[in-house]
């Protein structure tokens, strides 16, 4: 049975349905559609002021490349520019891969690209010596919490270093669900309080961060990709096997065959979430430490570095466990929710 | 949960509650597709389980449901407290025997007494209700439909035997499932009285849940140590797939989640307790918008700046190349949340009975209406209601137009 034609320009065969809306659309009219919707959530969200520079975190996956891809085609739009930020978390055997399709982006593109690694920020500490210092620890590593704050602490840094002023990520819509659920099964009231926005304005000194991909689902980011031809890297991180993200994915597949528009329902639930107040994060002030963002007096970045430091991984994961001198019950306060480096690494937000 | 009230209202008990109960049973055989003696024998065994525990009983039909007045829709305010003192609660835990897990056992509401209204549904009723729930296209869309019209009728009972209160027998477990449900539903903004203790959405009657901290496993044990009869009736989703709806899924994947991580039940609902019931951002300083037409629950469908608006927008029309065509099912939503907020006026022009229905829905609620392909089946009291309101909107638009006569002011037209 031959394709029907495409719905909107009606001239070519169509080459794709929509996931979301069934509509059968050409490869070309897909892509100016897909395109059209991230520029509307820029513009109506005010994301990136006109002049802005923007830092995209680029991890080589397709979310982050489809992201660079489309922000550099609305770049004159915009009139922003763009460098890339890359974070080079040291899992040996596949960061390195994923880094090298990053090179070849920026090479293609001739964007901007700077490397930041945890060794070097972070005294040392690759993941893989993470992983190794949280193995005995019981049932599951944890590795993942390390990775994803530490990724967010390495991206700012990234960016102060080519002087942005925005950062952005590439999460699109099935990332928003699976935190909404994975923070309501995890109970992480704080991250629920603060989620479900379309980004954060950027307090205390971090820059803003945003999302312009977040309403788009993965299903549009794969196909965008495939019809533009981009090269990323796709292969999953090691670790990621161990995360709890996988139990959140893996409902969110399952409800998205029951019903295609639960990812959409999540989100829209997402936002409208109402906490008490007494369990929504103390309003934010300074690491004693490094002076970045924090709830409490020293930063989840900063707190883990010392938990690690001092041979005690888990001090600041959870509630209520170890004792850090500088605090009370240590708990996952500020910084934004582990992203896992998932079946495409996308730099943790 | 009834044999915790029996118990509590006894004269040993050491601190004694102080209401009058009653039970309500609610049989909806017919939406089940059960066969009518099958739906008799059930009823027999309900009745003789009620009848010993000596409250109050009432059995109503789901196809009551066809009868209600347009008047269950709507929010009326709380009656002051009479002289009597005391409260009369209607109780109701029959309905969570439905997605009984095979076992264990709840105990039942009482058996009920012979009901105000004489004899069962008439088969013209029956049929509506079985061409209703036949129209609906998934499994999901069903059973949201069948807790709806169940809460609507239970609501009515309650106001008409002069119930102050329902309480319903949700477990722990059965709430952490809920939540999570709701949450996937797109009724994120309602959790807190969708799974909290009290429920006033409905102004006169409040649903409580005194279950709520008992686990299905503690109440499994309950009752089979006190020998607590029950009795099992198949329900929309008996022998359902695990993937059919959504509502399986989640309590497959919590159940099973339970196992790897035995706190998430009650973590769940650790965070349910948090939630409160307000507006995200407080914004609701003035009066409260207009309410679902189903749910009661206040609007959370909002202007055109919200990240999902823009995501339904766009997910029903065409790229701006060309002048979009329009699709049976969607223009309403795109049609409300492009322009400005008020833009209702727009959906007046197109599909009018239905437009005008779905965009008296909350957004879970509208989600739902999706798989109901027409509208007609529904029962008439909601039909009714959504026509009223819609023409009391109306009515209201033109308010600020119409010329007053006032004798005594001055003669000054109205605004315009």
């Amino acid at each position: 049975m031959p394709a029907p034609q495409c719905a909107s320009c009606r001239k070519a065969r169509a080459a794709l349905r929509r996931p979301r809306s069934g509509q059968a659309l050409c490869g070309t009219c897909f892509c100016a559609a897909f395109e059209a919707e991230v520029l509307h959530t820029v513009v109506a969200g005010r994301l990136l002021p006109p002049g802005a520079v923007v830092a995209v975190g680029a991890s080589g996956g397709k979310d982050s490349t489809v992201l660079a891809h489309v922000l550099r085609e609305l770049a004159p739009r915009l009139a922003i520019s763009l460098h890339l930020v890359a974070v080079d978390e040291g899992i040996g055997g596949y960061r390195d891969a994923a880094l090298a399709a990053v090179r070849r982006q920026a090479a293609r593109w001739e964007l901007p690209l700077t490397v930041v690694a945890y060794a070097e920020l972070f005294g040392g500490w690759t993941m893989d010596a993470v992983a190794r210092s949280t193995a005995g620890s019981g049932r599951s590593r944890s590795c993942c919490t390390f990775c994803g704050v530490l990724r967010r602490r390495a991206l700012e840094e990234g960016a102060r270093r080519v002087g942005a002023t925005h950062v952005v990520t590439g999460h699109n819509a099935d990332d928003m669900a699976e935190t909404v659920l994975m923070n309501f099964l995890r109970g992480d009231a704080g991250r629920l309080a603060r989620g479900g926005g379309l980004g954060s304005p950027g307090e205390g000194g971090a820059l803003p961060r945003c999302r312009p991909l977040q309403l788009a689902s993965q299903k549009e980011v794969v196909l965008y990709a495939h019809f533009r031809r981009l090269d990323y890297f796709s292969e999953e991180c090691v670790y990621a096997p161990e995360a709890f993200r996988g139990h959140a994915r893996e409902l969110l597949k399952l409800l998205e065959a029951a019903r295609p528009s639960a990812v959409l329902d999540l989100v829209h639930s997402a936002e409208r979430l109402a906490l008490a107040p007494a369990a929504r994060p103390p309003p934010p002030g300074a690491c004693s430490r490094c002076g970045a963002l924090a709830s409490r007096a020293l930063c989840q970045a900063c707190a883990l570095l010392d938990g690690l430091n001092r041979g005690r991984p888990r001090l600041a994961i959870g509630k209520g466990r170890g004792g850090l001198d500088e605090e009370g019950p240590p708990g996952r306060r500020g910084s934004q929710p582990s992203g896992p480096p998932a079946s495409e690494p996308i730099p943790g937000f | 949960m009834l044999w915790q009230v029996l118990e509590g209202l006894s004269r040993d008990s050491a601190k004694r509650l102080r209401f009058v109960p009653g039970v309500v049973y609610a049989d909806e055989g017919a939406a089940c597709g059960q066969s009518p003696e099958d739906r008799a024998k059930t009823v027999a065994e309900a009745k003789l389980v009620l009848q010993s525990v000596g409250f109050p009983w009432h059995i109503v039909a789901l196809e009551e449901v066809f009868s209600l007045p347009p008047s269950v829709l709507r929010c009326s305010a709380r009656e002051p407290v009479g002289t009597e003192g005391a409260y009369k609660a209607a109780v109701d835990s029959f309905l969570q025997q439905q997605h009984a897990l095979g076992e264990e056992q709840q105990s039942l509401p009482c058996p009920p007494r012979p009901p105000i209204r004489a004899g069962p549904p008439t088969a013209g009723q029956t049929e509506a209700l079985s061409t209703l729930f036949s129209s609906v296209e998934t499994l999901t869309a069903k059973e949201e439909l069948l807790r709806t019209l169940r809460t609507h009728l239970i609501l009515h009972v309650a106001r008409t035997h002069g119930y102050s209160k329902v309480m319903m027998g949700d477990s722990c477990t059965r709430l952490a499932i809920k939540l999570m449900t709701s949450l996937a539903l797109g009724r994120g903004a309602f959790l807190a009285w969708d799974t909290g203790f009290s429920d006033e959405r409905h102004g006169d009657v409040v649903v409580v849940r005194p279950m709520r901290e008992h686990t299905l496993k503690e109440v499994a044990f309950y009752n089979r140590l006190f020998a607590v009869p029950s009795v099992f009736t198949p329900a929309v989703d008996t022998k359902a797939p695990e993937k059919a709806s959504i509502h399986r899924l989640m309590e497959a994947f919590i159940l099973r989640l339970q196992a790897q991580f035995p706190s998430t039940v009650s973590t769940v609902y650790r965070t349910s307790e948090k939630l409160v019931k307000a507006p995200r951002d407080g914004c609701a300083a003035g009066t409260p918008g207009p309410r679902c037409l189903l749910c009661m629950c206040v609007l959370d469908v909002d202007t055109a700046d919200s990240a999902t608006a823009f995501g339904a927008q766009t997910s029903s029309q065409l790229p701006q190349t060309q002048p979009p065509v329009a699709q049976a099912e969607a223009p309403t939503v795109s049609c409300c949340c492009t322009g400005m907020g008020g833009a209702r006026h727009c959906c007046r022009t197109e599909e009018d009975p239905r437009a005008r229905v779905i965009e008296q829905l909350c957004y879970g609620c509208r989600v739902n209406m999706k798989d109901l392909p027409s509208l007609d089946p529904l029962p008439p009291y909601i039909l009714a209601e959504a026509q009223l309101r819609s023409q009391r909107a109306e009515a209201e638009q033109i308010q600020e137009y119409l010329l007053e006569d006032r004798e005594d002011e001055d003669a000054r037209p109205g605004e315009s």
